[in-house]
């Protein structure tokens, strides 16, 4: 037992830790307000190796594992949500593609994902009418000559607008083959009949881009095709397996900063002669909120340390996931009512980890998909 | 980052879980239901070393480290938490402060015996009208020639009516604007030094728990516990590896519940399928299952922690806190999922239930927990 990064993971750690602190932390309020993520701090993170930080070396990613990832993620997500998400999003494709894209596609996009400058990527499988319930979706791709046609509707894709690539997943078989007859696509912005919607209007993380994509007869090589013909599904649930550790971490990174903030405020703000900070019910609160968020990281550490190890993870992955992002709602809850009046109005950033935070225990997954995860293991 | 555990580690927990299942598991029931004290179980537990796990088996030990402790007392829990809490006792507030804090004449007088089993210790911190906030204790302890005389009372002693030592905190210094405490060895037997009959309890029935009394009970200077003065600082010093123990009592209750939770879940049916088919019912698994985990994690680092001797107060503050609501919130899920079956005492889950409720209170109640954590988050 070492609960505590090695050298390469401590290093990984700083250098997002810096980086958010310095760079991150002060965009985080205008990020919000202007619904926009400039792209140079999106080209900082490519620049430190954030953006591919578990995408092998060769690939042009940083090598440095999933422990790596998530400690990188907790960063900058406790600067600025919609960064976080964005980065969490990018290196979930890059190593999907790492890991699924025999050779060509992987060589060509990883580096370009890793590098910065291209754009992000971007994770395609819900729907409109099917998310979590895959088996359900009904976009299509069909063979014609050399390429595949796609047809269909894609929605709640983050970062849409400012994505240089797209992983698709789309029908190859009739529907009643549900999740079996599902393939992965690799989608380059651009791609003629691909159309990339007008961006959601969210409660919360509005610094991310969230979109409906509209594929009209989208044509693509037949080497877009990531993994075999009708082997998609396990390639989405790899790559959110992964994912959920990202967003685990990005749901305790916000936790984080509400915590830390709700410290120093409870440490300035007097009522009754005194700080908050001494009155047992702001402590009370305040040794919860560190508690569950300690309970996180350790759980999400695990299972990425499981991921490093090549082992299977999803059922801890899944735990992470559910746990982290319904502690950071509370947290956030609970740092909105320790600052009380304050906490409502957005000169302060209690508010928006609260609507940052409310996210988490729905995208990659609900926390009753979890949950089915999480028994389905129990009960095998 | 690792979350592997050593080949040590692993063999004594699948060491203590063998053990648990064939020689304890078998008598929690008649344990709980009887409140008999678990004589021949503890003279087992003490042949595998399970008394003085993480004290060095030059000192009567099994010469293990924090982590493979919580581990043994997370099997030793799941099958009887009575015989958890006696083990936790004497593990973690009897041997772990005379390790830490005694003289070599009390290690080898007091020490040895009572972590290889030969005798059994106790820990005397609480009053009637004192727990938790220690500058308000009774108990005195007066300097004389050569020793020292204790006055005074002590309760919720578990070990206490059994128990062939306690140490035991007395005040010694009411000068300052606060008092200071000293700890003491007493052995059963002293003169002054006499136990009350077993308490009454919601659970851990087996566990017996007493009022001791000190009346001019003399006590030599030998047998002071590190410094006079300094008892708070042992206190606290010993609460701290204490709550490693407690928090793993509660875990290995929670993981008994769950386990029989999810056997029962997969067999009895209602609407012509497994209740465990039923979402309502896998979301309370979900739930238990990953609670658990979050505190076994939390007590592992506090563990770790421990052994590499570094401070550990917040840590085990957390893994107690969150580890005892664990329980609670667990085993009452597991009445529910077990239905009118989960009430009857029939079925063991009504006993995790009451067993469990106990670790939200002692060693620190969680309200004391939420203190110390508070207190480390605004340093």
């Amino acid at each position: 037992m070492q609960v505590e990064p090695t050298e390469t993971q401590a290093l990984v750690q700083r250098t997002a830790r810096d980086f958010a602190t310095r760079v991150v932390a002060p965009l985080a309020a205008t990020i919000d307000a202007t619904a926009a993520l400039p792209d140079e701090l999106l080209a900082g993170l490519a620049g430190l190796g954030l953006m591919a930080v578990n995408v092998p070396t060769d690939l042009g990613g940083s090598g440095a594992g999933a422990v790596a990832y998530a400690l990188a993620v907790e960063e900058i997500a406790s600067a600025c949500a919609s960064t976080a998400v964005a980065m969490s999003v990018t290196n979930m494709v890059g190593e999907t593609l790492a890991r699924f894209g025999r050779g060509a596609l992987a060589s060509r996009f990883c580096p370009r994902l890793a590098g910065g400058g291209h754009g992000l990527g971007a994770f395609a499988l819900s729907e409109p009418g099917a998310g979590s319930d895959a088996g359900a979706l009904r976009t299509v791709a069909r063979r014609d000559g050399a390429s595949w046609v796609i047809d269909g509707a894609k929605q709640w894709i983050s970062g849409g607008p400012q994505a240089d690539v797209f992983v698709v997943w789309a029908r190859t078989r009739p529907p009643e083959t549900g999740v079996r007859g599902l393939s992965c696509f690799v989608v380059e912005r651009g791609a003629p009949g691909l159309a990339v919607g007008k961006p959601e209007d969210k409660m919360g993380l509005r610094g991310s881009s969230t979109v409906p994509l509209e594929f009209a007869a989208c044509r693509v090589p037949e080497g877009a095709l990531l993994g075999a013909e009708n082997e998609g599904f396990k390639i989405a649930m790899a790559a959110l397996d992964g994912g959920r550790i990202g967003i685990a971490a990005q749901a305790i990174g916000i936790a984080r900063a509400a915590l830390r903030e709700s410290l120093e405020y409870a440490q300035a703000r007097r009522t009754f002669g005194v700080p908050i900070a001494q009155h047992q019910a702001i402590q009370h609160k305040l040794a919860d909120m560190g508690t569950l968020i300690d309970a996180a990281h350790l759980l999400c550490m695990r299972a990425a340390w499981h991921k490093d190890r090549g082992e299977a993870f999803t059922r801890e992955a899944s735990m992470a996931k559910v746990f982290a992002s319904e502690a950071a709602v509370r947290v956030c809850n609970e740092a909105v009512q320790i600052h009380g009046g304050y906490g409502y109005i957005r000169e302060f950033a209690a508010e928006r980890h609260l609507r940052d935070a409310r996210v988490t225990t729905i995208y990659e997954g609900t926390s009753e998909i979890q949950r089915i995860v999480i028994a389905r293991g129990l009960l095998e | 980052m690792d979350f592997e555990l050593t080949p040590e580690q692993k063999m004594i927990r699948d060491t203590a879980r063998e053990f648990a299942a064939r020689e304890i598991a078998p008598k929690a029931a008649e344990l709980d239901k009887t409140s008999r004290w678990p004589s021949e179980i503890l003279a087992k537990m003490a042949e595998l070393g399970l008394l003085g796990v993480a004290i060095p088996q030059e000192h009567g030990g099994a010469g293990m480290d924090a982590v493979s402790y919580a581990l043994a007392m997370e099997e030793v829990s799941a099958a009887c938490a009575s015989c958890g809490v006696i083990m936790s006792v004497n593990n973690s507030l009897f041997c772990d402060p005379v390790y830490k804090f005694g003289s070599a004449d009390q290690k080898e007088r007091v020490l040895q015996p009572v972590a290889s089993g030969q005798k059994l210790g106790c820990f005397g911190l609480t009053e009637p009208m004192s727990g938790s906030d220690a500058q308000t204790m009774v108990t005195n302890g007066e300097k004389t020639s050569g020793g020292w005389v204790i006055n005074g009372a002590k309760n919720w002693i578990t070990n206490g009516p059994h128990a062939d030592w306690i140490v035991v905190f007395a005040v010694t210094d009411r000068s300052g604007s606060k008092v200071k405490h000293t700890a003491f060895l007493v052995e059963r037997g002293t003169p002054g030094f006499t136990q009350n009959a077993a308490d009454h309890k919601l659970g851990i029935h087996a566990a017996h728990s007493c009022t001791v009394f000190f009346e001019n009970c003399k006590v030599p200077d030998a047998n002071v516990l590190g410094q006079a003065g300094d008892g708070f600082k042992v206190a606290m010093a010993t609460l701290d590896g204490g709550r490693i123990g407690i928090a793993c009592q509660a875990i290995g209750i929670a993981r008994a519940a769950l386990d029989k939770s999810v056997a029962y879940a997969k067999e009895r049916k209602s609407f012509g399928v497994p209740i465990a088919q039923h979402q309502a019912i896998q979301f309370m698994l979900a739930d238990m299952a990953t609670q658990l985990d979050a505190a076994r994690l939390l007590a592992w680092r506090a563990a770790t922690m421990k052994d590499k001797g570094v401070r550990h107060s917040a840590e085990s503050a957390m893994a107690k806190l969150y580890a005892s609501e664990m329980a609670t919130r667990v085993t009452h899920k597991a009445i529910q999922i077990h239905g009118g079956y989960g009430y009857s005492t029939e079925f063991p889950v009504e006993r995790h239930y009451r067993d469990a409720r106990i670790t939200e209170i002692y060693e620190g109640t969680s309200e004391i927990q939420r203190m110390v954590i508070a207190a480390n988050l605004l340093k």
